[in-house]
């Protein structure tokens, strides 16, 4: 531990702003009132949330697009004075009685994509500022030195004050910073600090940890708001940590207008999790990481920077592998009453390497995305490396997912000779090198070496390469997964056109949070025509924003169902679980008094959804070029991957392009594959645009923006220029 | 350990036990705030269902808001609950009672209300060895996986 004492590290912080304020009390899930802080004007303020607000942008996510809509101009980039880290619980976010309900929405303007990034996150942080009076808070500006932001809901005051002294490393800090501010041990459960690391100092893809104290363990757990650099705006600003005090949380917190209904709703999926969830996902057991094996055996899991889809040593990262590492026997929600409990940890794991080496230390994770993104896309099957990637990524505050995916795309470069040791510092950076991969990211927390350049993302180390090595500009575009400055997530999406669209044709790139259509359209094929995957594109990556309106998490949504959804319902109706959508249209008309109905929601998404395509379009991005994918997203860029699956593309060449391929070269019959996969990809945009009620160009059209009743004059002004 | 075990066969249904159990713990005349509950099964007999004190739903909260008391008994402390119900769902004899004027759920907590209220002896107050729960046996958060094995 550090050798400063927490009571020494709180006695050098000076008081730099304070703000004393009256609870709002919650009432049908809202308080009614945001918290903006400028770190640089040292301006606290409390805003009022409008009516207009809470009926055209819902929460969460809404709420993170409007106000950062309001606080920027058409010129901010990621490091600007005016960008904003917006946090919003949303207003469903605090139920404590279904689960899954106390997530967290993030949006700023990224530095890995230069438009709007969101991102869901679990932790006490949300609804502990909602329980403490606020439905948001918006931080503004950049401090001359590091800060913190303290809400004290049990006293009503929020202070900003320099914290010089505290280690910048999330396992260090959010430790230090719940004992400094819980009043006593009994208090310590209403802490809860979010934080970077020393990674987002130095990287652009930084990501924030959420904490929550855990009652049993006694100790800090943390999850991420991973994608987009979020946690680098907030060190760009020098704020080391924000902290909230709540008051102790009940279960009628929120004041909804039928809290029985909440309370029957959250039992009866309690009790599908407690009679289901052992035959189906084991969420409660293994977490996520068990679609290690189910991807493996689909040829879906990432290997070798997506070059391919499965792997024999596979079988060393599945989830059998990983019950024997998780903690058991504790209840795992992210958030109190998630019974899913899919949040696992692995306890006193020794440290091989980095600063921290040989300190036993608790692994948030992995999740799945995690496993394979560090993992099997890096060739690295060794569970320890895994683990030890996953800890350090978290608490220096670097995204696992982007980490992943942009070690990945190194380490090919490597291995093609576009890289070599004079440009990695000697760093042999092959496929499977473990410990090269863990010096890499222990560059990134020191601010040195070639970690310096990965951890500006991919986007932005392939002009870097180009510029600087030479490299093929064209060749990293094809194997260079990210879309809009955003790495992918960990699936392959070759064979599924849906999935290409579910990555690409996005707001904020490529992440596993929008639509995961690969099962209905590869497996299933459920969706065939060019319409069916329109509606898909349309409807799924609606329903899961409204999640992140809510402040909701995806996964007690399809990863449990009622035992006879795939009897009851036609296949293309069971993959939305009915049951379960009506659960949630319960859920937000039992809290606010309204009287939505299920084809509401859509529309409550589609306010945010479009505002959000129009909110990058005015940042000077959302159209339809910046939807266009890397081929390696859609299908073999190599002679080695189209050999690999050789039986595979022969066959769709002869039955579904009408090419005979006896007699072709691979390098022709890749570029035949290729002109039809690319054109099949340019017809399913024009597809979801019109679905979406986009021009061909992407751009939300003015019918639509009044039918959603969001043609506001400025959003109206920003669509203009493109119609 | 002291528990309410009890005796269905001699039950006469006067519900008597619910009566004295909402008085006794709920100060109330409503009977659906006991903890006990007598009702007649589908097959017409009479079904008795209380708490057996195993403790499960100790291990299930998310708040460490229930616990065994010294005597044995396990019972749920409201200031910390946050009403989540997860104990309600997932006890295995389904004896976590909640009503709409409660925010914290309850339960029996054998002070033996019912027993000396019950006129046909259907009920009785056991002194019983019991078994500590995972969670009890392992307040430290050893590894294991029995309790995994059982309720996941």
């Amino acid at each position: 531990m550090s050798t400063k004492t927490i009571a020494e590290m709180k006695a050098a912080h000076r008081l730099l702003a304070t703000h004393h304020y009256e609870r709002s009390p919650v009432d049908k899930g809202y308080t009614g009132k945001t918290l903006y802080v400028n770190v640089g004007t040292r301006t606290i303020e409390e805003r009022p949330v409008t009516d207009d607000m809470k009926a055209k942008f819902t929460g969460g996510r809404g709420f993170g697009l409007w106000l950062l809509w309001h606080a920027v101009k058409d010129s901010t980039r990621w490091d600007s004075e005016e960008n904003e880290v917006v946090i919003s619980p949303g207003p469903l976010s605090g139920i404590t009685q279904y689960p899954g309900s106390g997530k967290s929405l993030v949006v700023s303007i990224s530095p890995t994509t230069d438009q709007v990034i969101d991102s869901n996150v679990g932790g006490y942080f949300g609804p502990y500022l909602k329980f403490s009076g606020f439905d948001g808070i918006e931080l503004q500006g950049k401090a001359d030195q590091d800060v913190i932001i303290v809400i004290d809901g049990q006293t009503g005051l929020v202070t900003l004050e320099s914290a010089p002294l505290e280690p910048a490393d999330t396992h260090r800090l959010a430790d230090v910073l719940t004992h400094m501010y819980a009043a006593d041990e009994k208090d310590l459960r209403n802490v809860s600090v979010v934080s970077a690391g020393s990674g987002a100092d130095h990287a652009l893809v930084g990501c924030l940890n959420f904490s929550l104290w855990d009652v049993r363990r006694k100790g800090v757990r943390i999850k991420q708001a991973g994608r987009g650099g979020t946690g680098t705006v907030l060190r760009n600003k020098r704020i080391k940590a924000l902290v909230v005090r709540s008051p102790q949380v009940h279960g009628d917190d929120n004041h909804p207008v039928d809290l029985e209904q909440i309370q029957n709703t959250g039992r009866t999926l309690h009790r599908e999790i407690f009679q289901n969830d052992a035959s189906m996902e084991r969420m409660r057991m293994r977490g996520t990481p068990h679609l290690v094996e189910v991807m493996n055996a689909f040829d879906l899991l990432p290997v070798n920077n997506f070059q391919y889809g499965n792997h024999p040593d596979a079988k060393k990262i599945s989830s059998d592998v990983w019950v024997k590492w998780f903690h058991q026997g504790i209840p795992d929600g992210c958030w109190y009453g998630c019974t899913l409990a899919c949040a696992k940890t692995v306890e006193e794991f020794e440290l091989s390497t980095g600063p921290y080496k040989g300190e036993r230390v608790r692994v948030d994770g992995p999740e799945y995305e995690t496993a394979a993104g560090v993992g099997s896309n890096c060739g690295i099957f060794d569970p320890r490396a895994i683990l030890e990637l996953n800890f350090y990524c978290d608490t220096y505050g670097i995204d696992t997912i982007s980490w992943g995916t942009l070690t990945a795309f190194v380490m090919e470069c490597y291995e093609r000779g576009i890289i070599t040791t004079e440009q990695t510092g000697g760093l042999k950076l092959a496929f499977g090198n473990a410990d090269a991969a863990l010096e890499l990211l222990h560059q990134v927390s020191r601010g040195e070496g070639f970690g310096r350049i990965a951890g500006m993302g991919v986007h932005k180390m392939k002009e870097y390469f180009v510029e600087h090595y030479g490299a093929d500009a064209a060749f990293l575009d094809d194997i260079g997964m990210e879309n809009k400055g955003l790495e992918y997530s960990q699936y392959v999406s070759k064979e599924s056109l849906a999935q290409q669209g579910g990555f690409a044709l996005t707001n904020k790139g490529p992440q596993h949070d929008e639509a995961w259509l690969i099962f209905m359209d590869m497996v299933n094929k459920q969706i065939p025509s060019f319409d069916d995957k329109a509606e898909a594109l349309y409807y799924f990556p609606l329903w899961r924003t409204w999640f992140g309106l809510n402040g909701l998490c995806k996964l007690p949504w399809n990863d449990i169902e009622p035992i006879d959804n795939k009897k009851k319902h036609p296949p293309k109706e069971a993959a939305k679980v009915p049951e379960h959508v009506d659960n949630y249209v319960r859920l937000f008309n039992s809290m606010t008094g309204r009287t939505i109905t299920k084809e509401e929601v859509i529309l409550q998404s589609k306010r945010a959804y479009d505002f959000q395509r129009v909110f990058n379009i005015r940042l000077g991005k959302g159209l339809r070029r910046f939807d266009a994918q890397p081929y390696r997203a859609a299908g073999p860029v190599t002679v080695e991957e189209y050999e690999s699956r050789a039986e595979r593309y022969d066959t769709q060449l002869r039955d579904e392009v009408g090419i005979a391929p006896e007699g072709m070269s691979t390098a022709d019959k890749i570029t035949a594959l290729r002109t039809y996969r690319e054109g099949r990809y340019e017809k399913l945009m024009d597809a979801v645009y019109e679905r979406r009620g986009w021009t061909r160009n992407a751009v939300p059209k003015l019918e639509t923006l009044q039918m959603l009743g969001i043609d506001y004059p400025e959003v109206v002004e920003v669509v203009k220029r493109h119609l | 350990m002291k528990y309410v075990k009890p005796h269905p066969e001699k039950c006469r249904f006067v519900q008597e036990c619910m009566r004295a159990c909402a008085q006794k713990t709920q100060k109330s005349d409503d009977i659906s705030l006991s903890s006990i509950l007598v009702t007649h099964a589908d097959d017409g007999t009479v079904d008795i269902n209380v708490c057996n004190q195993c403790g499960v739903c100790i291990d299930i909260c998310p708040v460490t808001a229930i616990s065994r008391t010294k005597a044995g008994t396990v019972v749920i402390n409201k200031n910390l609950c946050v009403g989540c119900y997860a104990c309600v769902e997932y006890c295995p004899t389904g004896s976590m009672r909640t009503h709409a004027s409660r925010l914290a759920p309850f339960k029996c907590i054998a002070c033996g209300a019912c027993v000396e209220a019950c006129p046909a002896g259907a009920l009785e107050l056991v002194d019983g060895e019991f078994e500590l729960s995972y969670l009890e046996q392992n307040q430290a958060g050893e590894t294991g996986d029995t309790f995994a094995k059982n309720y996941f």
